[in-house]
């Protein structure tokens, strides 16, 4: 059977370096696969965070020779095997260990946005009204994963460190969702503006190109944001609009 | 004595996906503290990845539906031996659960009138599904967790709880490890939910993660919780075949709910060939009413793929046992076939079904708008669990509770598709409120500082045994053996012979050794996690062992049918005073006359 080598990072916070380990490649066989095999048999105590093995849960994120990507998506075939194939964990976050990267901070800005806030219900019985048409813009943002690949490459985050002062294209996804949402009567431009941070998106797209669930992160969501965002602080119109209950 | 890092909580759940964080959600909803542990991050629990739908009888799609057929479709499917009163309640409960869903964001599909879309689901009498295409745990599981954390619930992410303390008869806490630092934790409770998931990987091949090693079966079982219907392991019959590494992932049951079909090599659909006596009246009996019933029309019955779990697997197995397969060893699933009723097929299926559409072009180079796809069982479920009281979900030890996957009795001896989504919902609040209820009737417990301590050396025990094997190859070895003698069909022999393999593996359990140190190990969680999947394979054996019949997704191959003998009786597990484990029968739980009276309308 066909092998192939593997360059995989190891360490933790204190530095680390690619230990290289050879492993089969057999038909089908995903990069997740090929770690998991050498967990088993070669580096028992290799830290890799992984659930579903089918890019439903968005865990196993890590740069796959420089690409931020899915380990659990990847096929071994889309990857050329003369050569060792690289694994890193996800340089934009403090490594925990090995794969595995402290990923907390997404978690502590997503606190800070105004939650789902609900019109008065449509019918008697407590229920709402929604066409699918509507529904299908925000379904978009919501099959979001949260694997932060996103994030990973945003060169805000990436280059900039800009983490206190830029919340990152999942949640502008996160936020679009929330304000898009037909029913949501919340308005949150101003913490998108603010603490936030929409301002230091420049629009490259490069979030977008590694969204393994092809959400059209900037067009979709952070344009009509940053749209919303000026409208609401520089368009006294609308802002009147907004002030009776417009959205 | 080393000190623990403490934390105080009124109720500790154990468990955020689906069913914990409803119980966490409800339980401060209530006005106490509370905690809530995960081994993954949030967001990340198995609920994620369910696919088809919730199952509530809100009769928007069919005005017929209403909770007493669904409450009469999931006892049918259980086979009689699900606690009526869960059954009950989770028919009655489940409209509500799922409309406050959309109160805090999700959103559904819908209909053309606005409203929640519900589709069709194996055994559900009506179109019944709340869904979001085929991503419907993610929408669920996020609407949760989004709507959790802004309401003061501490999460504590990445850490496995290893043992429950107990104070006296009452349960006073758990203790566990931080998977990042491999520090020990100590929570010290009133009351504590469980909502830990499944046991799929006892199983070699499964639908299942990493996660589902059965610790809430298990730490229930050793802190002297009873245990209930654990020979019923559902084997999903559509897991994806090949390639290898993709074996086991899950293949929606929307497929066949969408108009897919089962079929042999020779293009035969062999579910027609054999429709159990208790289902004739609603099965299609061709595939033209079948196909209609797919697209919505109320006169015509459900094609067979759409037959409850249990008895599509056990036909797969039969096609392949007897030379019908596919050529790697699974029967097909085509959805293609539509093509023929409707013009834009492909845009139709992936709209419907956009991540089997993915999962199969991206995973197996199959793109399944033109071709079948091959499948094949997988183990999915387990609907055995810890025995709970059907309206506070409080186990036989006190303060005590489980919700989910891990408790047992609203699915009897096989579970409807979307039935667990609904039943995490209804049941996690129904924890969440009496763990909430409990704490505060109840006063403080007592922590007993010697069972953490004997319980945190024993779990450094891996990394002092010089050289014995890894903990992956005991793994894997008792994936295999279950696999191979308590898969889905069983019989006496293979059953003995899986005690004897277990009580190898617990020896070399025992001996297993582990390297590195304790940071972000997953060599020593493995090691951890062993004793867990031992103990739930071991109650899984013993109780198939005891039911001499075959009922539900239990099929005995030495004792092929039903027997009355069984019909009314659930199967008990518990940990004996000598520590042995111990296996008795128990009468099931009476039906009161006006279910009997709904039951026997259905009929
Ligand atoms: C692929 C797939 C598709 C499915 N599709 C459907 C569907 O369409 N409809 C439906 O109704 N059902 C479906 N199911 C079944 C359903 O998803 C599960 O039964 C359900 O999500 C279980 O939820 P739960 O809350 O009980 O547990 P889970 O969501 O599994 O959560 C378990 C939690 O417990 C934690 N945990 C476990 N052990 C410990 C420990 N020792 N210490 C600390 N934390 C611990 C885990 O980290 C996790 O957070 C599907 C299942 C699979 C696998
Ligand atoms: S488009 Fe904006 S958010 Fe996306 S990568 Fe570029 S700068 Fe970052
Ligand atoms: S928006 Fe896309 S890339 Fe970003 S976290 Fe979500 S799924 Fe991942
Ligand atoms: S393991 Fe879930 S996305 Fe890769």
């Amino acid at each position: 059977m066909a092998t192939a080598t593997f360059r995989i990072w190891r360490g933790d916070p204190n530095g680390g370096k690619f230990h290289e380990y050879v492993a089969e490649a057999a038909p089908g066989m995903v990069v997740l696969d090929a770690v998991h095999a050498i967990q088993a048999s070669q580096a028992n105590d290799l830290a890799v965070r992984w659930n579903c093995k089918a890019g439903k849960c968005g865990s196993c994120s890590a740069e796959i020779n420089g690409m931020p990507r899915l380990m659990c998506m990847t096929r071994l075939t889309q990857l050329t095997l003369d050569k060792p194939i690289t694994i890193e964990p996800m340089h934009t976050f403090p490594v925990i260990k090995d794969l595995v990267t402290d990923v907390s901070r997404n978690f502590r800005a997503k606190i800070q946005i105004k939650p789902f806030k609900p019109r008065k219900p449509d019918a008697p019985d407590g229920t709402w009204r929604m066409a699918q048409p509507d529904v299908d813009r925000v379904q978009e943002f919501r099959k979001c994963i949260e694997c932060f690949l996103c994030q990973d490459v945003c060169h805000v985050l990436r280059e900039h460190h800009l983490h206190d002062k830029f919340w990152g294209p999942r949640l502008y996804v996160y936020s679009a969702a929330l304000e898009m949402h037909p029913l949501d009567v919340e308005d949150r431009s101003g913490e998108l503006r603010g603490a936030g941070g929409i301002g230091y998106c420049n629009i490259t797209k490069c979030c977008t190109k590694v969204c393994p669930e092809s959400i059209k992160i900037t067009d979709n969501a952070i344009i009509p944001l940053k749209e919303r965002v000026v409208d609401h602080f520089y368009d006294p119109l609308s802002r009147l609009f907004r002030a009776f209950g417009a959205k | 004595m080393p000190e623990f890092e403490t934390h105080e909580h009124d109720v500790l759940v154990i468990g955020a996906g689906g069913a914990g964080l409803r119980a966490a959600i409800e339980a401060s909803a209530a006005g106490v503290s509370v905690g809530v542990v995960t081994k993954s991050l949030l967001g990340k629990a198995h609920t994620v990845m369910a696919e088809g739908g919730i199952a509530a009888a809100m009769a928007n799609v069919d005005d017929r539906d209403n909770w007493k057929v669904h409450f009469a479709d999931t006892m049918r499917g259980g086979q009689y031996l699900n606690n009526p009163r869960m059954a009950q309640l989770h028919a009655q409960e489940a409209p509500a659960r799922v409309k406050e869903l959309e109160a805090w964001g999700a959103l559904f599909d819908r209909t053309s009138d606005g409203r929640i879309l519900q589709r069709n689901f194996g055994g559900h009498k009506y179109p019944r599904l709340a869904h979001v295409g085929d991503r419907t745990g993610l929408e669920m599981i996020r609407t949760l967790q989004d709507h959790g954390i802004h309401r003061g619930i501490d999460v504590h992410m990445e850490c496995t709880i290893i043992t429950l303390l107990k104070d006296g008869e009452r349960v006073a806490g758990a203790f566990g490890y931080d998977r990042e630092r491999g520090r020990f934790k100590l929570f010290h409770a009133k009351a504590v939910v469980l909502a830990t998931g499944g046991i799929g990987r006892a199983y070699q091949i499964t639908s299942n993660s990493w996660e589902y090693t059965g610790d809430g079966h298990s730490l229930a079982f050793h802190a002297g919780a009873d245990l209930l219907d654990m020979e019923f392991v559902q084997f999903h019959p559509t897991g994806m075949v090949w390639p290898p590494s993709v074996r086991g992932v899950l293949v929606t049951e929307a497929v066949r709910g969408e108009g897919g079909v089962l079929l042999n090599k020779d293009g035969r659909r062999f579910l027609f060939d054999d429709i159990p006596p208790l289902y004739k009246n609603q099965t299609a009996d061709n595939p033209e009413e079948g196909w209609r019933y797919t697209q919505g029309d109320k006169d015509a019955r459900r094609p067979p793929e759409l037959l409850t779990r249990d008895h599509v697997a056990r036909c797969i197995v039969r096609e392949i046992r007897e030379g019908r397969g596919s050529p790697h060893g699974g029967i097909f699933l085509d959805i293609s076939w539509i093509k023929e009723k409707l013009p834009n097929s492909a845009e139709h299926i992936k709209r419907k079904l956009p991540s089997m559409y993915h999962q199969f072009k991206q995973l197996a180079d199959i793109d399944i708008t033109k071709e079948p796809m091959e499948i094949g069982p997988t183990t999915h479920y387990m609907m055995g669990g810890v025995r709970v009281d059907g309206d506070t979900q409080m186990s036989s030890v006190p303060g005590l509770f489980a919700a989910g996957e891990c408790a047992a009795g609203l699915h009897g001896a096989n579970r409807l598709g979307g039935n667990s989504l609904s039943d995490l919902l209804v049941f996690g609040k129904r924890a969440g409120e009496n763990a909430a209820r409990f704490a505060k009737e109840h006063g403080a417990t007592q922590i007993n500082s010697a069972e953490a301590q004997a319980a945190a050396r024993r779990a450094v025990e891996p990394f002092e045994r010089a050289s014995g094997e890894g903990p992956y190859q005991v793994q894997s070895d008792l994936q295999t053996m279950m696999q191979t003698h308590v898969g889905i069909v069983r019989r006496e022999e293979e059953l003995q012979k899986a005690l004897e393999e277990i009580a190898k593996l617990r020896a070399r359990a025992g001996q297993a050794s582990v390297g590195g140190n304790r940071e972000y190990n997953p060599g020593w969680h493995t090691a951890l996690d062993l004793e867990n999947l031992l103990t739930v394979s071991e109650a899984i054996a013993r109780s198939a062992l005891d039911r001499k019949e075959s009922r539900g997704a239990h099929f005995r191959d030495d004792f092929p049918s039903k027997d009355e003998a069984f019909a009314k009786a659930n199967t008990l597990v518990r940990k004996g005073l000598d520590g042995a484990m111990q296996v008795t029968r128990v009468p099931a739980q009476e039906m009161p006359a006006e279910l009997k009276q709904i039951i026997e309308e259905m009929k």
